[in-house]
């Protein structure tokens, strides 16, 4: 087991400094610079460059690699170009933002597709799992932001139920803050739950074609009561994995319905900061979107052999 | 059997949604009980700190200037230069020093009186210590004195007409001696209106004065929000969560708008959309190949398709605000025939040539129709859309890499700027060079004459096509007054607005 954990951080460090290069330098290939930006259509070249002098962007790479590096380490990302300000506290900000939008999202798309998807598998013959199973299907085929959009004409602009966009946070008010959340939240969770309710009916029904739910039946139990006491522990194994795979691309979606709503996460934070050419915010947020990717592949391979003894053992 | 276990299964998933219906039920809490002393307007642009001396673009004047900060003169909705902090001024006989007499009783927001050294301090600090581009329009001041309390004296290095109305634009802005210490984040001014709190990349809130020496604005609370998108904003409006969408990005939602609840304001701005040429090399470096542009497009349908038919047509480099307007739309009239013989002169038929289009909203609406136009005549357009600002600023505004772009020139009275022989444009300014400094140092007639002279021979020459002027698009809830219906200077006034 230790060595399994001394092999998981190891590999863990190692993609998140192939990662600090690759961002690094893909950032050194975009057009266009924050200085040149900043001042506009009036700046003469002399003062772009002074602009850049300032902003340190006239040092090798490799010293503007490591320095950069060096203060992620302690946790400082640096100076924004563009605002002059931290940016360690706008990330901190605008990441809560996206985690409580984020986990809210896959919360709700479990609680949705892990109900759903068991019934139509365990119903899969009758025209009720049929519905929930071409349901899914459209669910999938609609992306997300045609869906807030939706959302928004429906529930907002006709109704009236929902603010059309804006954040609270939930200090000024838990009432404001939840109300705000629930349209990007079913935005974003609808179509993860139509992906994940494909996969637990599918997970279900291959579990109920197992020998040992076979023997649970014969043992007196009912269908149900033997997918319960036998069957979902055993269907959960992938679906873990896919619902990990799927909060990481919440991630991006997130990015997209943070402009619709108008959300100040790390979305909209990335979007500012590529748009003013503020690389250094750029790749403070990108590393701190790789970090979070990587824990929630960390965290799923910690569950997987949580649920699972045999692959707890075999570790 | 059947039942009960779908019963079962039913209710899991209506748990679910309970989760949803639970958070709804506080949504008929949330105020329809109007304030109507305060009001949330809505933006584009946000600013990225509060701070215009170290950081270039509109978004921070646009909140800060007229709102917080005030000059010694302002510009009225007209684009004539009106009393702001000075009084009055008077021009001594050689028009190279202005006398400005303050105000008296005029308190900044941190309690402190103004002064004439607050007027020395803030405009000897531009030249010093500004880092903002637009400081270099106060380069032409040789020295400030301040004989009493009340009384500025500025001596220009050579008479300008045009300083006078920089003095209007956010380079006139006065501080306190003592208020310029974290100009970032803390704005302290002598406006109507203080910052009660900036959450970057969201809001601003403004709070009414109680100790502002004009007129107490109708209200207590203002709210800015920021919106990149048009249709975001559009429906915070429908739903109610704002009042005012100050610079409509997307005409076309207007129509939306067309009822008695809400109230469509179209005025100008200093924005002039300019097809523009490559003067210096390449395909139109000929002036019969610009001809040819110029008769082959039809502006009207240009303005119609690109942007819902908001906006003018001007013909020239200059809004109709500006005291030197002159309608110069004839000049070059919608001919496809001739424009066709003109490329046929230019020997340029079927030639490609680089259009370069900003993926800005009405630049790739324009880019649409106009190169359909050029086609007519046998003017072949490549289309490169490029990211704005970060690439077409260096593509193609700073190494003049394009034979045609378009672009919203949306600075005050910037022809000189954009016609100067290093800009992007590349024209031959050697015609215009010594009539604009006539025009600067000479009366106020002089200077009027000088600068039509000048918009005039930039038309003639067929340096760039002026598309339209770009319309200042106000969407608003029906009962709000005073709504300013031209954006003429960099400030979007709030003391003004009221609810009938």
């Amino acid at each position: 087991m230790l060595t399994y954990a001394i092999s998981r951080a190891t590999q863990f460090a190692l993609s998140l400094i192939v990662a600090s290069v690759v961002v690094f330098a893909l950032m050194s290939l975009l057009p266009g610079n924050a200085a040149q930006v900043a001042l506009g259509t009036n700046a003469t070249p002399e003062a772009v460059a002074a602009l850049e002098a300032q902003y340190g962007l006239d040092r090798p790479p490799a010293i503007r690699y490591f320095d950069w590096m060096i203060g992620m380490a302690g946790g400082d990302f640096g100076t924004s170009y563009v605002t002059g300000a931290e940016i360690t506290p706008v990330i901190v900000d605008s990441v809560q933002v996206t985690a409580i939008l984020v986990i809210s999202a896959i919360v709700l798309s479990i609680l949705i597709a892990v109900p759903l998807g068991t019934f139509a598998a365990v119903e899969h013959r009758t025209w009720i799992g049929v519905t929930i199973s071409a349901a899914s299907q459209i669910g999938i085929a609609i992306p997300n932001f045609l869906a807030a959009i939706i959302l928004v004409i429906i529930f907002s602009l006709t109704l009236g139920w929902f603010p059309s966009q804006g954040w609270m946070a939930p200090v000024e008010g838990v009432g404001g803050f939840l109300l705000r959340l629930v349209l990007p939240v079913v935005s974003l969770a609808l179509v993860q739950a139509a992906i994940l309710t494909r996969y637990v009916r599918s997970a279900v029904l291959d579990v109920m074609r197992e020998d040992f739910i076979r023997t649970a039946r014969a043992k007196g139990l009912t269908r149900t009561k033997a997918l319960f006491a036998h069957g979902l522990r055993n269907a959960a194994i992938p679906v873990i994995t896919v619902a990990g795979v799927q909060l990481a691309t919440l991630l991006v979606g997130a990015v997209i319905i943070e402009q619709i709503f108008v959300l100040p996460g790390i979305g909209s934070e990335l979007i500012r900061a590529v748009a003013n050419r503020d690389l250094i915010a750029v790749q403070g947020i990108v590393m701190v979107l790789v970090l979070l990717v990587l824990i929630i592949n960390l965290i799923v391979d910690v569950l997987v052999p949580v649920v699972d003894p045999r692959i707890r053992n075999a570790a | 059997m059947k039942t009960p276990r779908i019963m079962t299964w039913v209710a899991a998933a209506a748990a679910t949604s309970l989760l949803l219906t639970a958070c709804s039920a506080g949504a008929s809490d949330s105020g329809d009980a109007e304030q109507k002393d305060s009001m949330t307007i809505a933006f584009t642009a946000e600013p990225v700190n509060l701070d215009f001396t170290s950081t270039s673009g509109v978004a921070i004047p646009e909140a800060l200037m007229e709102n917080v900060y005030e000059s010694l003169v302002r510009l009225d909705d007209e684009g004539e230069i009106q009393p702001g902090l000075a009084e009055d001024w008077s021009l001594s006989d050689d028009r190279r020093t202005y006398t400005f007499d303050l105000r008296e009783g005029v308190k900044f927001s941190n309690g402190a009186d103004l002064t004439s050294e607050d007027v020395k301090f803030s405009y000897e600090r531009v030249q010093d210590e500004w880092k903002n581009e637009l400081k270099s329009k106060m380069d032409i001041v040789e020295s400030i004195e301040t004989p009493d309390e009340t009384t500025v004296e500025i001596e220009l290095k050579k008479p300008s007409n045009t300083w006078l109305f920089n003095l209007t634009s956010l380079v006139g802005a006065v501080f306190d001696t003592e208020g310029t210490t974290d100009l970032a984040n803390e704005a302290i001014g002598t406006g109507p209106f203080t910052i009660e709190k900036f959450t970057r990349g969201q809001s601003i809130e403004f709070a009414a004065r109680d100790d502002y020496w004009g007129e107490q604005p109708a209200l207590d609370s203002v709210e800015f929000k920021y919106f990149k998108d048009a249709v975001s904003a559009s429906n915070a409006l429908k739903s109610g969560e704002i009042d005012l969408v100050s610079n409509l990005q997307a005409p076309e939602l207007a129509g939306e708008f067309q009822s008695d609840d809400y109230q469509i304001v179209s005025g100008t701005t200093n924005g002039e959309v300019v097809l523009s040429m490559n003067n210096a090399e390449g395909i139109f470096e000929d002036k019969t190949a610009r001809e040819a542009v110029m008769h082959a497009i039809d502006r009207k349908a240009v303005l119609d398709t690109a942007w819902a038919g908001y906006g003018e047509l001007i013909g020239s480099m200059v809004p109709p605000t500006d005291p030197y307007y002159e309608d110069l739309t004839g000049v070059w009239k919608y001919d496809p025939d001739k424009a066709e013989e003109l490329v046929d002169e230019a020997g340029i038929e079927g030639e490609e040539f680089t259009f370069t289009v900003p993926n800005l909203p009405y630049a790739k609406a324009i880019s649409e129709i106009v190169s359909a136009q050029l086609e007519e005549v046998g003017l072949k357009a490549n289309i490169k859309t490029q990211e704005f600002p970060a690439v077409w600023l260096d593509k193609t505004f700073t190494e003049h890499d394009f034979d045609m772009s378009v672009i919203n020139h949306a600075e005050p009275r910037d022809i000189l700027t954009v016609f100067s022989k290093d800009y992007y444009i590349g024209y031959d300014d050697s015609k215009i060079k010594k009539i604009a400094e006539k025009a600067d140092t000479g009366t106020e007639e002089d200077y009027i004459a000088g600068m039509k002279e000048i918009a005039r021979t930039i038309t003639d020459d067929a340096a760039s096509d002026f598309l339209f002027l770009f319309p200042n698009l106000v969407l608003a809830k029906s009962d709000i007054a005073g709504i300013p219906a031209n954006r003429v200077s960099d400030a979007f006034r709030i003391a003004d607005l009221s609810w009938n």
